[in-house]
């Protein structure tokens, strides 16, 4: 039943991609995009057995040490996911670094059940130990949607990312001179028909980050954070960013801080 | 002897806020330099900018002083055709436009890219699938005319945008190499030819 539910969403989803050709489909496209999330998945989001996947390897003992996450510190104390992705990144004082979700679940995998970082940081998506860190990050993120985007300012730490993060977003190089402001520095823009949001702005950060990490149709898998981001730089024609790096969790510091007051959309659904 | 202390507490303020600014600047280098890794033909190198790119990754436009002398600079590097033929094949043309592959970590070579245009620019009456980064170009020729100055500026736009808006979005196609002559020539043809899709409805 779920089954063919799903299946109707997406044959919906597909459709609604045919139907942008028309200037007015345009136009509607960009006008609401938190109802026309509610719309979409009103039946359901293929998210959400990856979700299911990820809350089932949340409490599985796994690793050398034999042991769950169930005792994961994510900010809001051992073993609260509930809204735990609305407030990251965070300052956290135990590793001394500013960390996104992905790089505070390896911390855990890490110190909680042995799982060498490497195993994530080296590895492919969607393979390995990274698809189950997309399982996990799909779990977490569910479990904020609907809560505020609030991330914990007052460390100079977070301050500090914070800067080091805007300065990687207008940060040009490469061999066709793009930074992120190429595409998100401007109001109202698209690349063929695909809108941008302005990330520089409370709404336009608040639609990007808010609605990330998401289920994609094209490709039929779930992205975390840290994927998207990785394909934002392939697409500058950057070097690639390594895994859980800083620039990687300062551009996310940047991007939630801005977004701040928006309504955690995760786990969004995208083309 | 008060007014000396003024000056000293004013310059050690200023000297401090400095000495922040000059940390931030370290620690964003020490940060990007390990934050991004080589990738197949997507070498790390790509992260260290040129002058200009460094100039244009702020907030607001560089001075009109600091865009001029990027301009003139980035003029010089625009190389015309040495035969002075300026348009290939406007079909082939086409097709590099709606191409935007090329230069990232998951191609395999360097020497195989397509223009991208499309992503940012409107171009034939036919495609309705364009961004909108860039101006419209349609009725490109019909509306410009061909004379040598439109040619002549047009190609360098397409060679080197940079040399006329410094801080522009669009690539340097000839001077990065990211297209060939060859490519360039085509790309010409499809946004002068009358009988291009650009012009012909």
């Amino acid at each position: 039943m779920r089954q063919k539910k799903l299946f109707l969403l997406l044959a919906a989803l597909v459709a609604g991609v045919g139907g942008l050709s028309s200037p007015v489909a345009l136009a509607d496209a960009s006008a609401d995009a938190i109802a026309r999330y509610r719309e979409m998945i009103a039946d359901g989001n293929p998210s959400e057995l990856v979700a299911a996947q990820g809350e089932e390897l949340w409490k599985t003992k796994r690793g050398p040490k034999n042991a769950s996450l169930e005792k994961c510190d994510l900010g809001l104390g051992p073993g609260v996911v509930k809204g735990a992705s609305a407030q990251l990144p965070r300052y956290f004082k135990d590793t001394g670094r500013v960390q996104d979700l992905e790089t505070r679940l390896m911390t855990c995998m890490e110190s909680l059940q042995g799982i060498d970082p490497k195993t994530i940081v080296d590895g492919k998506w969607h393979k390995g130990e990274r698809e189950t860190m997309a399982a996990l990050v799909a779990y977490i993120v569910t479990e904020s949607n609907g809560q505020k985007i609030n991330i914990d300012m007052s460390q100079p730490q977070m301050k500090k990312m914070f800067e080091l993060g805007k300065m990687a977003f207008y940060h040009r190089s490469g061999p066709m001179d793009f930074a992120c402001t190429t595409c998100h520095g401007e109001e109202g823009k698209r690349i063929r028909l695909q809108d941008l949001p302005d990330l520089r702005t409370q709404a336009g950060a608040a639609a990007g980050w808010g609605t990330w990490p998401a289920y994609r149709v094209s490709s039929g898998t779930f992205w975390t954070m840290q994927q998207r981001l990785n394909d934002c730089y392939r697409q500058q024609r950057t070097a690639e960013p390594i895994y859980g790096s800083d620039a990687t969790i300062a551009l996310s510091v940047y991007l939630a801080a801005t977004a701040k007051g928006g309504t955690v959309l995760t786990p969004g659904l995208k083309r | 002897m008060k007014r000396i202390s003024i000056i000293v507490a004013a310059m050690a303020v200023s000297s401090g806020a400095f000495a922040a600014g000059e940390d931030l600047h370290a620690a964003f280098q020490t940060m990007m330099d390990n934050s991004f890794k080589t990738t197949g033909i997507a070498d790390k190198y790509r992260m260290k900018q040129l002058d200009f790119q460094r100039l244009c990754s702020v907030e607001k436009e560089p001075s009109k002083k600091v865009m001029e002398s990027i301009e003139a600079q980035q003029l010089k590097t625009i190389r015309y055709p040495a035969d002075g033929k300026y348009f290939g094949d406007w079909k082939k043309g086409e097709k590099i436009a709606i191409s935007g592959k090329g230069l990232t970590w998951t191609d395999k070579t360097r020497f195989d890219n397509g223009g991208g245009c499309y992503n940012c620019h409107q171009l034939s009456h036919k495609e309705i699938a364009y961004g909108t980064i860039g101006p419209s170009l349609q009725d490109y020729g019909k509306t410009r005319g061909k004379t040598d100055d439109v040619v002549k500026y047009t190609w360098g736009k397409i060679y080197n945008a940079k040399a006329f808006n410094a801080c522009s979005n669009m690539p340097r196609n000839g001077d990065a190499e990211i297209l060939t002559e060859e490519q360039m020539k085509h790309l010409m043809a499809f946004l002068f030819d009358p009988e291009s899709p650009v012009n012909k409805k």
